[in-house]
């Protein structure tokens, strides 16, 4: 499937050059949709502390608690989406200036293009997020009788696996194309600096082993060679 | 109202690595230079400085060094007889702005092409047979010699403070470099950088196979080193964070780093940032520009500056833009085949590949994009295309680049994007993977083209440049061909699991894949074939230098900015020992 190939090829695209996937990064992680869910535990919908929010309204707030909590469910590794602070994280960035499209060509006419041509939405990622969560939330209900973060955990898997592979059918919103936003967005919590609001007390990097600040390497390049080099994770906030 | 200034002796228009390497040579020959930037400066003692470069959201996934595409972008389309849309946020490139331009987010590697590259069409017509060159591959040979460009070479690797392996050194073989290379007068100023465990298993591999491993040159210092120039440059730190980012170390080169500091203490340099050049102004009968137009960003007024030299610097993009707006030269008609601004528009077409070795650790937050193995066997005319079905090729490298945690986590194919399954493959498989990548030449074809956009402006009111581009049959086969030879290596480094990740039928705009456009303003040998002469000189004004990969005929197997950088030290030369002494046409067509 034209997916398919994109995804593999997006995976090792120009690493050689200027290397990094792109945000898109997370939609990319892997060519095959999932195989078998895993059991994750039920988990609350919102953290166990109260959350303040910018810009999310509370059916927002559910919907996107709902949504980190199942991509990140809380197991052995780390705590849910929403308790590393996720939604937070959602939040902030959409009340800020990315999610007001900020450095986004936003001069019309909007047009549907091909996918090769990219985002052509007139939306602000803000306003592409709440049209999105409307619409993830209208097929809820419509196939399952119950907003998306009303759902038990085993059904917002089935629900989520079916926008992720194709099988919902948002009315005039692209529901994979939603889903891959919702995803990426959810990992950039997960994993950027905790000075966001995700990746409470560097929990994702404790997870991954990544060391973070100050990376200086140059003489452990040699000491660690082919040797597992593990250091407490410190971020911004450590140094500042 | 536009304010008229006082004439200058020469304005660059944009301050990126073209511009500081031009400005520079001009202002040593006693020149009058004033250098305008559209975007902000950047001070590498306020911004390139932790910990704010350890900030891989803001840089990486946000990418703050980049073009603001809310005022200027490209429209996109594959084909001519499509719609072309604006690329509303750059993705499969990312041209830099600001002072520095895309010279500060580049990885750094640091290449030559090959003597046969600039003869492409020669070399291949003398081998095959110019039959055998399809009719709408326009590639033409280069109007400059790679033994012209090699002391140029020299002066861009001291400059950056390169490292590397030399592989061949004034004709001998040296083992352990690339022994494909053209001749080289000097080593590299730097050793290279430390080789990383994934690239080591990937050179032993290579080198079973019987191919030519060698150390990636890049244009970072392994070591602390002063340029010509006389400024101290840093070793590198491996911090994995190289791409998008500026460098803390002052390890990999950057016009602000390696060049600026030497014009800002000028006093024949002025630098005006928040400049954006709206036109050049042009004077057809005179065969002259007489300078640039400009709005100051910051107020909104309008400036013109006379200049006797006007230098343009900036992207591929702009540069073309900027002579299709003014005029000078005929814009390519991708119908009739004539014409030249805007032809020959080419990329590069990259395919790589993952590989996971169980219990082998990578530690792949430590990395630089340079502590890399490559091998060159199937690049250029480095290997027999006798039956194969397509002219081109690339380097194949392994490469340790640096990991960061958002958007350099790899799973082996299969694994659940989501859930605690994918959670579990991610843990398991981040120390361990190794990436690989493949350097594709794109042949350029008659069909690839830029022109005017007739809908989408820019915030200056200007028609945005409009990209007509797709990957063609010769480069699809090609890249499948290196990926093959790619698929050869990996088996031969047994790892647990791998992939390889071919390129899609179509280019698409997202995701990103290579900043490395090229064409549009193509140097040559005449001016019906050509925008620029050898020296990068306009043909149609002979005070119009266009400088950067935009005169690249076609795109070679290679990153471009070594040759790009030779290229302004060439163009510079013959300006300051040549035009200034006697202005007029330095080639008579």
């Amino acid at each position: 499937m034209v997916d398919d190939t994109r995804r593999n090829f997006l995976l090792g695209a120009g690493l050689a050059g200027a290397s990094m996937a792109s945000g898109l990064a997370a939609e990319t992680a892997v060519a095959q949709p999932a195989q078998a869910a895993p059991a994750a535990p039920p988990q609350p919908a919102a953290s166990a502390e109260p959350e303040t929010y910018l810009v999310l309204n509370a059916t927002e707030a559910a919907f996107m608690s709902a949504m980190a909590d199942t991509i990140i469910p809380a197991d052995e590794l780390s705590p849910s989406g929403t308790d590393c602070g996720v939604v937070t994280y959602i939040d902030r960035q959409l009340a800020g200036a990315y999610g007001a499209g900020d450095r986004m060509y936003r001069s019309g006419p909007f047009r549907r293009g091909k996918p090769e041509q990219g985002y052509q939405l007139a939306l602000t990622p803000r306003e592409y997020f709440v049209s999105g969560i409307a619409a993830a939330n209208a097929w809820s209900r419509k196939t399952f009788g119950k907003d998306f973060d009303r759902l038990a955990p085993a059904e917002r898997v089935t629900a989520l696996k079916q926008i992720e592979e194709g099988k919902a059918k948002f009315e005039n919103f692209a529901a994979t194309t939603f889903f891959n936003r919702v995803l990426a967005i959810v990992m950039e919590g997960f994993f950027s600096d905790p000075m966001y609001g995700g990746n409470r007390n560097k929990v994702a990097w404790q997870m991954l082993g990544f060391p973070g600040l100050p990376a200086l390497y140059r003489e452990k390049v040699d000491a660690y060679y082919d040797k597992r080099y593990v250091a407490p994770p410190r971020s911004i906030a450590d140094f500042s | 109202m536009v304010t008229k200034l006082k004439e200058v002796d020469a304005v660059m228009v944009g301050m990126g690595w073209t511009g500081a390497v031009m400005a520079r040579e001009l202002t040593k020959a006693g020149l009058n230079v004033v250098g305008l930037e559209r975007g902000d400066d950047r001070l590498p003692k306020e911004e390139f400085t932790l910990t704010q470069l350890r900030d891989e959201l803001r840089y990486v996934q946000r990418i703050e060094l980049m073009q603001n595409n809310s005022l200027d972008t490209i429209t996109f389309r594959n084909e001519a007889d499509h719609l072309a849309l604006p690329i509303r946020r750059f993705g499969a490139f990312l041209p830099g702005e600001g002072v520095g331009g895309s010279g500060i987010h580049w990885g750094g590697l640091h290449w030559r092409f090959l003597p046969t590259d600039f003869r492409i069409r020669s070399a291949l017509a003398e081998k095959y047979g110019a039959k055998a060159i399809p009719d709408d591959m326009t590639i033409t040979d280069w109007p400059v010699t790679y033994a012209e460009l090699e002391p140029h070479y020299d002066r861009f690797d001291k400059l950056c403070g390169a490292s590397g392996q030399a592989g061949n050194l004034r004709g001998n073989i040296v083992a352990g470099g690339n022994p494909f290379e053209g001749p080289r007068s000097d080593h590299y100023p730097n050793k290279p950088v430390k080789t990383g465990l994934g690239p080591a298993i990937f050179r032993d591999a290579a080198k079973s196979l019987g191919y030519h491993p060698f150390p990636l040159p890049v244009a970072t210092s392994s070591a602390p080193y002063v340029n010509p120039e006389g400024i101290t440059l840093g070793a590198c730190e491996y911090c994995g964070h190289c791409n998008r980012t500026a460098c803390e170390a002052n390890a990999k080169a950057s016009p602000n780093v390696n060049v600026m500091p030497a014009l800002r203490a000028e006093a024949k340099f002025e630098l005006r940032t928040r400049s954006f050049v709206s036109r050049l102004l042009y004077d057809k009968a005179a065969k002259k520009v007489t300078g640039v137009a400009y709005t100051d960003m910051r107020t909104g007024e309008e400036f013109e500056q006379p200049a006797g030299i006007v230098v343009l610097s900036s992207f591929v993009f702009g540069n073309t833009q900027q002579l299709l707006l003014a005029g000078i030269g005929e814009p390519y008609d991708p119908k009739t085949g004539k014409g030249v601004v805007g032809k020959n528009y080419a990329y590069q077409f990259e395919a790589g590949g993952t590989a996971f070795f169980d219990g082998k650790w990578m530690n792949p937050f430590i990395g630089a994009p340079g502590m890399s193995i490559a091998i060159d066997d199937f690049n250029g005319e480095n290997f027999d295309h006798t039956g194969l079905g397509f002219f081109g090729g690339g380097y194949i490298a392994c490469s340790n680049g640096g990991a960061p945690p958002i958007g350099g986590r790899r799973v082996p194919h299969g694994t659940p994007r989501w859930g605690s399954e994918w959670k579990r493959a991610t843990v398991k498989w981040y120390p361990h993977a190794t990436n690989f990548n493949t350097q594709g030449s794109v042949y350029a074809n008659a069909k690839n083209f830029m022109d005017l956009d007739p809908t989408y402006r820019d915030a200056l009111g200007r028609p945005l440049i409009r990209l007509t581009y797709n990957g063609t049959d010769n480069d699809h086969k090609m890249s499948r061909y290196l990926l093959a030879k790619l698929d050869g290596i990996i088996k031969a480094m047994n790892p647990t699991h791998y992939e390889l990740h071919a390129r899609p039928k179509n280019f698409t705009i997202v995701p990103y894949q290579s900043t490395h456009n090229t064409g549009g303003t193509m140097m040559g040998a005449d001016p019906k074939s050509s925008v620029v002469n050898r020296y990068l000189q306009a043909w149609d004004a002979h005070n119009l230098f266009v400088l950067g990969a935009s005169v690249f005929p076609q795109q070679h197997g290679y990153n471009p900015t070594g040759t790009v950088g030779a290229l302004a030290y060439w163009s510079a030369q013959a300006i300051t020992t040549q035009y200034v002494k006697n202005p007029g046409p330095l080639v008579h067509a």
